[in-house]
């Protein structure tokens, strides 16, 4: 199936392995950076959830409920489809992961559309801060603070969505077809899956924040 | 001291040097601007870093220059910019990425027997992205520079300065990525790449040092860059997080900025005592007292520095039980950080002292440190802070730590491996000479700011009461002789390049893997993989003897 033969080892390493060793830690010590990174905008939401619990709750009922949960449950099912893909390439059936690598990315997509869609109801709803906000009944002045943090934090998350999809591409068209991930080698491949599975963990924590918290 | 080997040391000669060194290997200017060598990439930033240190150093010089007299020269609003942007490059664009960034990038791999980094693109992307940012601030200073102090303060920098802020903020933020990318490289190295033999217990102290910022740097910068991404988007859209109209939390920015930015002073400060825990047993002839502790000591700053941040805001209206926690986790942080000048001071004891230019400035480290320290302990003491707390006792405090301490170890660094980076011998009286001056000009300036701080003086004031004009005097002529010292190496180093004796392949008769190879090393650092078989650090000073990483003995 796939000659992964003809990939060397970079100078730096005594062979594949180590290599391929080396980019999972890689990958990993660079999430432990993006974990913080997120994790301190969760914070400021938190600092701000506990002291203003009304208003926010107010604020976030005019959040697209149905919009973040459709997306949740793309985002868990490229996960899967990611982990599969990576799964055939490691056992060398080339042609499934191909595919699965494609359902990952279209799935990707469709979060961002789905995404691009509910920035269009927050517009028509009036609560994009500063361009066009209007402060409902019961959220104060500290509803555009949860509006801010929802802007923020969702565009974050979606700017990385787009890395990872760009990533995926550049697996499906330069890496793969070039016949540099099969059996043998594959560590490229895993480091944009677990870099995608944290992409989609990132949306775990802030759905709830978001949609879920404070609606009953 | 030059080598001369008996039996068993046929091997610290290279006899034939097979491939070229990485200086003459590809002379062309895309071999450098797209080389993944870690050498070539630690020169590209020593560049850099030095550009910066003189451009942070002339804003350094108009403060002093206008501090010289109590109306001073300088409009109150351009002296505002000067030490705003002062601070915003010194810290990031020099002392942040100083040591780590050049004889880190340089020497942990070869300390620890690599041919390179774990990710040699990534290490050249590190060196893109801090020009990019570099390239913004200079933008943000040329267009005017930003008058917020290097802290950027909410409100005062969202709503009430004027001056570019947002560029600031973003090269702060673009920064970040650099150094994010630069740790992520070291952790990933020293975790995988360590050569047979090579256990943790092994390792060169500067490398334990390097691991332990990287994983500061990794875990604190994050925060800085949601921080001032959050500035940024509320500069730029006039709404945020930090704003109190909308119930937004002024206090929050400074939490989050201390969070990263007291931590920045470990990022500063622990690649110094691995550059001086080198230093002292080599030119004192003896093994470091205390390897373990020092290993422990490291790792036990690198983590009591992420619960000591409000230590910054004892007086901005944090609680007082806050208070007398963070002030109590700061005291615990003198215990590591004494722990290391006790080793460093028995690790002279019955050595055979060599005072050479990279001894005297790892002497002038440990005695500017320990200052340095103790009056942090001052500082850190909430009745006294209060009364300290913003002015020029703070700014000596911690210009003893980050100038003091950590450029001396930057420039012993320098001298020690200037051997080894470029193959020439600097010369030896000229330094010492550079290295006494560097100690005499900067206790001058800055000994001087903390009878004044005692005295009342506050921090970030154009002008002063013309009863503080000597001590105000004194601190500027030391400053001007400081600046001598810092200039003076940038000459015979410079001249050495050309005109100075061919380096030996280890001229100071030191143990690390990085000596026993050829001055300047050759492309892919070693032929064949090294063999660790003894710890570092193996100076016998009575039988003037010494046994490298690898195992060989060597006569002095």
């Amino acid at each position: 199936m796939t000659n992964s033969s003809s990939v060397a080892p970079e100078i730096q390493f005594a062979n594949l392995e180590q290599q391929g060793d080396t980019a999972q830690l890689g990958i990993w010590v660079f999430l432990v950076n993006e974990t913080i990174f997120f994790g301190a905008l969760i914070f400021t939401y938190f600092v701000y959830r506990i002291s203003y619990p009304q208003e926010f709750a107010a604020a976030a009922k005019d959040a697209v409920l149905w919009c973040g949960s459709v997306n949740l449950a793309i985002l868990l099912t490229s996960s899967l489809t990611m982990v599969l893909a990576i799964n055939a390439g490691a056992q060398g059936r080339r042609q499934e992961m191909v595919t699965l690598l494609i359902v990952t990315a279209a799935l990707g997509c469709a979060f961002l559309l789905i995404k691009g869609y509910e920035y269009y109801l927050d517009f028509q709803d009036h609560v994009v801060p500063v361009v066009d906000f209007a402060t409902k009944p019961g959220e104060g002045s500290a509803g555009e603070l949860f509006w801010i943090f929802y802007w923020v934090a969702t565009g974050l998350h979606a700017i990385h969505l787009m890395i990872g999809i760009a990533l995926v591409l550049y697996m499906l068209l330069w890496r793969i077809r070039r016949g540099e991930i099969g059996s043998a080698y594959y560590a490229p491949l895993e480091v944009v899956g677990i870099y995608w599975s944290f992409v989609d963990v990132v949306w775990l924590f802030l759905y709830p924040c978001i949609y879920l918290v404070g609606r009953s | 001291m030059s080598v001369t080997t008996v039996e068993r040391a046929a091997s610290v000669e290279p006899p034939a040097r097979s491939q070229p060194s990485y200086l003459t290997s590809g002379n062309t200017i895309a071999s450098w601007l797209l080389t993944r060598d870690h050498k070539r990439i630690a020169l590209l930033f020593l560049a850099s870093i030095t550009f910066y240190f003189f451009i942070g150093g002339i804003a350094a010089t108009l403060m002093r220059l206008n501090l010289a007299t109590p109306q001073g020269l300088l409009q109150p609003a351009v002296y505002n910019r000067m030490f705003t942007m002062h601070g915003i490059i010194m810290v990031w664009f020099f002392l942040i990425p100083s040591i780590p960034t050049t004889f880190g990038n340089f020497f942990v791999p070869l300390m620890i027997g690599a041919r390179d980094l774990a990710f040699p693109r990534v290490n050249l992307a590190s060196w893109y992205v801090f020009n990019l940012s570099g390239l913004v601030v200079l933008y943000a200073l040329i267009m005017g520079g930003a008058d917020t102090g290097w802290t950027f303060y909410t409100p005062l920098s969202t709503v009430y300065a004027n001056g570019y802020v947002f560029a600031a903020a973003m090269a702060v933020f673009i920064n970040g990525f650099s150094s994010i990318m630069t740790s992520l490289n070291f952790i990933v190295t020293i975790h995988r790449m360590r050569a047979p033999g090579m256990t943790w217990m092994r390792l060169p102290l500067f490398v334990w040092a390097i691991y332990a910022v990287s994983i500061v740097m990794l875990t604190a910068t994050p925060v800085l860059a949601m921080d001032t991404f959050l500035l940024a988007v509320e500069r730029f859209i006039g709404v945020g997080l930090f704003d109190p109209n909308h119930g937004g939390d002024p206090l929050l920015w400074q939490h989050m900025f201390w969070f990263y930015s007291h931590p920045a002073v470990y990022i500063m400060i622990l690649p110094a005592m691995g550059v001086v825990s080198e230093l002292i047993p080599c030119f004192a002839r003896r093994p470091i007292f205390g390897y373990s502790g020092m290993t422990i000591a490291l790792m036990s700053l690198a983590i009591l520095s992420f619960f000591v941040w409000a230590h910054h805001m004892f007086v901005a209206g944090i609680s007082i039980y806050a208070g007398i926690v963070f002030s109590l986790m700061t005291f615990f942080v003198a215990v590591p950080s004494a722990i290391k000048v006790f080793n460093w001071t028995v690790s002279l004891h019955k050595g055979s002292i060599v005072f050479d230019a990279p001894m005297l400035y790892a002497l002038g480290f440990v005695l500017l440190f320990t200052v340095g320290g103790v009056t942090g302990l001052m500082l850190a003491t909430l009745a006294v802070d209060v009364d300290l707390h913003g002015t020029y006792f703070v700014i000596a405090h911690f210009h003893y730590i980050m100038v003091g301490a950590t450029v001396s170890a930057f420039f012993g660094a320098l001298h020690y491996w200037w051997p080894k980076i470029t193959g020439r011998l600097y010369p030896e009286m000229w330094a010492r000479f550079a290295a006494i001056l560097t100690y005499v000009g900067f206790n001058l300036t800055f000994f001087p700011q903390f009878i004044l701080g005692y005295l009342g003086m506050a921090r970030r004031s154009y002008t002063y009461p013309a009863v503080w004009q000597s001590w105000n005097l004194l601190s500027s002529a030391g400053a001007s002789i400081l600046a001598v010292a810092y200039v003076l190496p940038l000459l015979y180093l410079g001249w050495s390049l050309f005109r100075g004796l061919k380096a030996t392949a280890n001229p100071w008769g030191a143990t690390g893997l990085e000596w026993t190879i050829s001055s300047p090393p050759p492309k892919h650092n070693f032929e064949r993989t090294p063999v660790v078989v003894t710890e570092p650090y193996c100076y016998d000073p009575e039988r003037h003897t010494f046994v490298t990483q690898e195992g060989v003995l060597h006569d002095e």
